[in-house]
């Protein structure tokens, strides 16, 4: 028989070289927006760059240990878009101010979190173990803000803070995590229950009412999350992520179309109840009105300045450091893609996006190539959040839809956003080192007490490395 | 410093960023290729041509190759499937090779694969699982010719 099956090669060489590149991007904007600014190589600029460069470096060495066979390019990309990130974030510090050094704190814990996933869970489908009680944690880190304690109140409209010391941290970050898993392996259990049991009404098929127990109340947690949170975007990211690992499980349009009725239904609904969702709306419609625009809360102030500030940079951009993007409300979270529109241009923001998209690509090129339905799922509503995160940021800073508020991932200046990213960049790369490896045909220990039926283990098992 | 400088830096950053974005394609394009025979391991004939000793040996059949998948107990009784070199995927979905009309079975349930000289089964996940031998499967395990292979009430076995 002809050698079929190709020998996996791990291929982290081809990382290195990437990853030195992405520093080399990194370290470069941080140097051009210091260039202008007279500061360009003071103790800040070393300081920061060196711990980048330790930190990523430290990154590889861990995969070359633990995951030698993970996808080559996840973590290039990822490095290049969190220095990108840092670089604007310490350019917008204005004097005195310590975000940037901030950022790079959370940027060294995420990837320090992200590391310990890698070392201490070496196979994902360990994961599946925790379905239900994933469903638990989600429950409860989105419950959290609501708790008096631990609350750190309502900060601009939105109750999903909590107060660990000097710090506040969005626990809802995480708990997109912990759906994914749970969503993940219940769909993997109970995937073709849901999908032949059930009776047909017209040409949707509707699943029993006992399948859907543990989905409707995934449901009810996303409209939770926007009545009693007020917060808009991670309802969004939450039904989003619900619809698409259903869609993918079971492969029906008919979920697809459920759910963008709900969406849109339930848009709908919340823009005549709730006040902050129709000034939204209104903002994104009429956003150049001068009623809007000059409105104390809820106007599009933000969003027409950002407009304007990308306007400015046109298809080249004013340069690192020499555009004026702190004009902006919150030009280092919400609205740091308009900055980068600004200083990079329309050039450097598809640079940004394509990372992005490619970004996106390899979590699926994992998912297709796992072989464990769990694997799959996950890997596919991992790379989906993220992908509809950008989606929502970037297309509301750029007046496609609403503005919400979502964090850009590896981007925005928070640290809560940067740890969940950088756990999901730890999990996709653990579920690449599965896909692209080889398959594991080492003999199995012999069970105990089990007396050999059949054949004789085999002695001369081969194991292609 | 001068504008030229600052300007030229300028371009030159927007520059890197698009390096950095074709090296990563181009790095990425080895995946793209599916199905066709990686350069990895097998010499080209251009590398065989040059020094004949990479040549491969022709594969000596030492023992008797499975030819044929046979089921010999299930809904599908008395079935056979050719192989070729090609993987073989057992389940209920419709885009299996050897589609199971078993209540047992789940969508996806196994999958043959060859490598090497020996044909390999592994469970992809499935609900009631693949049995080999009476042994239930946790990894991928070869397969010898005549032994059965349980999925759900489909029993298969590999003949030559």
């Amino acid at each position: 028989m002809s050698q079929l099956s190709t020998i996996p090669k791990p291929r982290r060489n081809v990382e290195l070289v990437l990853l030195l590149l992405a520093l080399a991007v990194g370290i470069g904007a941080n140097m051009l927006v210091g260039v202008d600014q007279e500061k360009a190589f003071d103790t800040d600029f070393w300081f920061q760059s060196s711990l980048l460069a330790l930190a990523a470096l430290v990154f590889h060495v861990v995969l070359r240990i633990r995951a030698k066979y993970a996808d080559p390019v996840i973590l290039p990309l990822v490095v290049a878009l969190n220095g990108l990130g840092l670089a604007m974030i310490h350019r917008l510090d204005a004097p005195g101010d310590d975000t940037g050094n901030n950022q790079l704190r959370w940027t060294l814990i995420a990837m320090a979190v992200a590391i310990a996933v890698i070392w201490f869970l070496k196979d994902h489908r360990i994961l599946r173990r925790f379905t239900f009680i994933s469903l638990a944690a989600s429950a409860l880190l989105l419950v959290l803000p609501l708790i008096p304690g631990i609350s750190a109140g309502e900060i601009l409209g939105a109750r999903v803070w909590i107060r660990l010391g000097p710090m506040t941290f969005q626990p809802g970050e995480i708990a997109k995590i912990t759906l994914a898993i749970f969503f993940a392996g219940y769909l993997s259990s109970n995937r073709d229950l849901i999908l032949l049991a059930g009776r047909k009404i017209g040409p949707l098929q509707f699943p029993r009412f006992k399948d859907m127990g543990p989905m409707i109340t995934a449901w009810l947690v996303s409209i939770g999350v926007l009545i009693f949170q007020r917060d808009l975007g991670s309802s969004v990211l939450f039904f989003g992520l619900f619809i698409v690992m259903i869609y993918v499980a079971t492969s029906r349009i008919s979920w697809v179309v459920i759910g963008v009725a709900l969406i849109l239904g339930g848009g709908f609904v919340a823009s005549k109840v709730f006040s902050h969702v129709g000034l939204r709306i209104d903002g994104w419609l009429n956003a150049f009105t001068d009623e809007v625009y000059g409105r104390q809360f809820g106007g599009s102030f933000q969003i027409v300045e950002g407009l304007f500030g990308m306007a400015n940079g046109g298809l080249v951009g004013t340069g690192l450091g020499q555009g004026r993007p702190n004009l902006v409300p919150f030009s280092n979270s919400d609205m740091i893609i308009a900055s980068f529109g600004e200083e990079l241009g329309l050039i450097g923001l598809f640079a940004i996006v394509m990372m992005f998209l490619l970004l996106f690509t390899r979590g699926f090129r994992a998912a297709l190539g796992t072989r464990d339905a769990f694997g799959k799922l996950l890997a596919c509503g991992l790379s989906f959040a993220i992908a509809l995160q950008c989606f929502v940021v970037i297309g509301g800073v750029t007046r496609l839809i609403p503005l919400t508020g979502l964090t850009t991932p590896f981007m925005a200046a928070g640290g809560s956003s940067l740890l969940a990213n950088w756990i999901i960049v730890g999990l996709l790369l653990m579920i690449s080192h599965t896909a692209r490896g080889p398959v594991d045909t080492t003999p199995l220990p012999p069970a105990k007490g089990a007396e050999s039926k059949g054949i004789d283990t085999p002695t001369e098992a081969v194991k292609h490395l | 410093m001068s504008e030229l400088t600052i300007t030229a830096l300028r371009f030159g950053f927007l520059l890197l960023l698009w390096v950095l974005i074709f090296s990563i394609v181009s790095a990425m394009r080895r995946d793209l290729m599916v199905g066709r025979k990686a350069a990895v391991g097998t010499p080209t004939a251009r590398q065989v041509r040059k020094n004949p000793e990479l040549a491969e040996a022709p594969p000596q059949p030492i023992k008797q190759q499975a030819h044929q998948l046979v089921v010999v107990e299930g809904p599908l009784k008395g079935t056979t499937i050719p192989l070729a070199a090609s993987p073989i995927l057992l389940g209920r979905a419709q885009e299996a090779t050897l589609v199971l009309e078993d209540d047992y079975a789940s969508g996806r349930h196994a999958r043959l694969f060859p490598q090497g000289s020996r044909w390999f089964i592994e469970d992809l996940g499935s609900t009631n699982g693949t049995y080999l031998a009476d042994q239930q499967l946790t990894r991928a395990l070869p397969v010898e010719l005549g032994v059965p292979v349980r999925i759900g009430k489909t029993v298969i076995e590999l003949r030559p």
